[in-house]
């Protein structure tokens, strides 16, 4: 279950590419595992380390930069998390420390995986991105922003700016509940629902028994 | 109130309304090997079960082996197999449909669930997956979710989202010869760019798409994805009856009708409003071939690579400039002609028997140029063994394409095969994104056909001159 987020303040990395995809973010053969874990290691393998065997950091990578040692904030481009809608994504950049992305924008699944894991996707207009990162780049870790999701609000020293976040995803990132028990509590509602819709729907409902295909053994 | 087809699903799956959107009842839930697995495990390991395993389908198709011969029951890439082991175990365990890497109606999910009739029109239904609004192609509401949201599916039969806004867009006119549904979706990609229906469910409407047969309508949908839209969603007609039929998992009989009886007020009303409408002309529209590292790079074959002028509303100089060195290209440079090291027809945007045949139909007696690496992966097992029986397997091997078991394959890259770094491949996918197919891979979007033409040509090249 994820933790509830209220408030954080905390060193902040800067990436600010538009479009980074979520095979930028987790490449697929970084997902070896059928685990939610083991996957910080993978976090932008394609940009972190240099080509080759033996995984040598680029010392060009924003990641990589001592200045942005133990960073839980990422502050990036537009459209963050477009592409494929690998969960792992989020779990990766979870592991690694993130807790708040900042961004003008995101892909919409990837936005919801944040919420269902207590990683929280903010939106903040173009202009306030830009001056955070200036103001964030010139001593990162020092420079820590505050983000504050009873606000809505992102200080940075005497600045603050607002941001976006759908009603439910607020209420589910503060709360930290669960959303399969909430939903589970409405069960009887779902059940009577469903009897209803049988007798509106029959064809909906006309599937017979799963059949597991068959499968050799392997032995 | 005059209501769109969306809203008019929408509400009949309403169960609760939640702040900006509802709690929607769920008719069909279905899981691929590379997302589902861990989402039932993870499920499992929480102490929940599945709610209705009846309306839950799995089925093997992302790192599955696709090398021809014999289906092997593992993965391509040895780092794939617990992948398989795991979906195989959590299904059976779950008591879901599983349609196993020997099942015969084992293939990539969205060209299963139309074509065994598992998905129907009116339906809700979600998978892990971005790819899934390609299903909307029947008349349904298919959305892609992340894995938690595929846990909360599969644990309620529900899903709590927030309420999309309606995009028509409205197609008239006629496809010139030679041009297809994955044209005008790069066309339409094209003028409106990677975000044009972010937070819309699209419709797509008019004569045009009317007289599109229900395969080329699921690649127009397939593609939705890269205008970023929430889902598409096409209103069945008789067209789509027809194609649903006697499908394993539809209704049976007089059931059927009944039920197709009820689907014909699945349409948007005349005077419904919708929050955006995009009007386009199919006799407009070319074959098309993309340049960069996303759907939205794309232009007519007879194109050349853009200055950064013409893309500057959209792109940084930087994002551009990476693109261009990414794909080996320069500014001016005119795409038709450029030599290519491979060509691949398959995954779920163009791998269906019709798109088998059109391809074909440009193969038939000729070889694909020396050096061009050729693949063709169909996209079930029941469109290869159909392809086969009506000969265009061999119509593809003699032309010296390999042929394929069923499945993703090189659409993406998860470690296993792959194209080399820096080669060049006409593909008949949907995402030409950095390392897509293998690492520095450069992939250009297209048609079976302008792919057939390319590797032929041994160089991107036109369909239509191609055609005898
Ligand atoms: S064929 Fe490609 S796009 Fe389609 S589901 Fe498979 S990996 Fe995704």
């Amino acid at each position: 279950m994820p933790q509830p987020f209220t408030e954080l303040t905390a060193v902040a990395a800067v990436l600010l590419r538009d479009n980074i995809d979520t095979d930028a973010i987790i490449p697929s053969r970084e997902i070896r595992a059928v685990a939610k874990t083991g996957l910080a290691d993978g976090l932008f393998a394609n940009w972190r380390y240099l080509p080759g065997e033996g995984r040598t950091p680029d010392p060009g990578f924003a990641l990589n930069d001592p200045e942005f040692r133990g960073a839980r904030i990422l502050i990036a481009g537009e459209n963050f998390g477009c592409g494929s809608s690998r969960e792992q994504a989020v779990w990766a950049l979870a592991e690694y420390g993130f807790r708040a992305l900042l961004t003008p924008s995101f892909s919409p699944i990837f936005q919801r995986n944040c919420v269902r894991n207590g990683v929280l996707p903010a939106c903040l207009a173009r202009h306030a991105i830009a001056q955070l990162a200036e103001w964030v780049s010139a001593d990162p870790q020092r420079h820590r922003p505050s983000v504050s999701l009873v606000t809505q609000r992102v200080a940075a020293g005497a600045r603050s700016w607002p941001f976006e976040i759908a009603a439910d995803a607020r209420e589910a990132l503060l709360s930290g509940l669960g959303e399969i028990e909430q939903t589970l509590r409405f069960n009887d509602r779902i059940a009577a629902f469903q009897a209803a819709d049988r007798l509106r729907r029959p064809w909906a409902y006309d599937l017979g028994p799963a059949t597991p295909g068959s499968h050799r053994e392997s032995e | 109130m005059p209501a769109t087809l969306f809203e008019k699903i929408w509400n009949e799956h309403l169960i609760a309304d939640t702040s900006g959107g509802g709690l929607l009842l769920l008719d069909r839930i279905f899981l691929h090997e590379r997302t589902g697995g861990v989402a039932l495990q993870s499920l499992r390991q929480s102490g929940h079960r599945v709610a209705n395993p009846a309306h839950v389908f799995a089925t093997m198709d992302h790192v599955i082996d696709t090398r021809p011969g014999s289906r092997n029951p593992g993965a391509a890439d040895r780092a794939g197999n617990p992948f398989i082991e795991v979906t195989r175990r959590e299904a059976r365990a779950a008591g879901i449909h599983l349609f196993d890497t020997d099942d015969p109606r084992q293939g990539i999910v969205h060209v299963i669930g139309p074509e065994l009739g598992i998905v129907l029109p009116g339906l809700t239904l979600v998978c892990p997956d971005s790819h899934t609004g390609t299903q909307g192609a029947i008349g349904a509401l298919a959305w892609g979710i992340g894995s938690s949201d595929a846990e909360h599916a599969l644990a309620t039969q529900t899903l709590r989202i927030p309420k999309p806004k309606t995009l028509r867009v409205f197609i008239d006119g006629t496809l010139q010869a030679g041009v297809t549904a994955k044209d005008l979706a790069l066309h339409l990609i094209g003028m409106h760019g990677a975000s044009g229906a972010r937070g819309f469910v699209v419709e797509f409407a008019g004569p045009a798409v009317r007289r599109l047969d229900l395969e080329a309508r699921m690649t127009l949908c397939n593609m939705a994805t890269e205008l970023s839209a929430f889902a598409a969603i096409i209103a069945p007609d008789e067209q789509t009856f027809a194609y649903l039929r006697g499908r394993p998992f539809a209704p049976p009989g007089e059931r059927f009708e009944r039920a197709a009886s009820q689907w014909q007020e699945l349409r948007s009303d005349p005077d419904a409003r919708f929050d955006l409408e995009i009007h386009l002309d199919a006799s407009e529209v070319r074959p098309m071939i993309t340049w960069g590292t996303n759907p939205q790079d794309a232009l007519p074959i007879d194109g050349s690579v853009p200055d950064y002028q013409a893309v500057s509303g959209r792109l940084s100089r930087q994002a551009y400039e990476r693109a261009l060195s990414y794909m080996g290209l320069e500014q001016g440079r005119a795409l038709a002609g450029l030599p290519i090291d491979g060509a691949f027809i398959g995954a779920c945007t163009n791998s269906r028997l019709s798109d088998l045949r059109r391809a074909a139909a440009l193969l038939k007696g000729r070889r694909v140029a020396p050096g061009v690496r050729a693949i063709c992966v169909p996209g079930s097992t029941q469109v290869k063994r159909l392809a086969e029986a009506e000969g265009l397997a061999s119509v593809f091997e003699r032309a010296g394409f390999e042929w394929r078991e069923s499945g993703c394959s090189m659409c993406f890259f998860a470690g296993g095969e792959s194209f080399a770094p820096g080669q060049r491949v006409v593909s008949s996918t949907n995402r030409n994104f950095e390392g897509r197919q293998g690492p520095q891979t450069r992939t250009h979007l297209a048609s079976p056909e302008t792919v057939a033409a390319s590797a032929i040509a041994g160089h991107i090249a036109d369909p239509r001159t191609g055609q005898r």
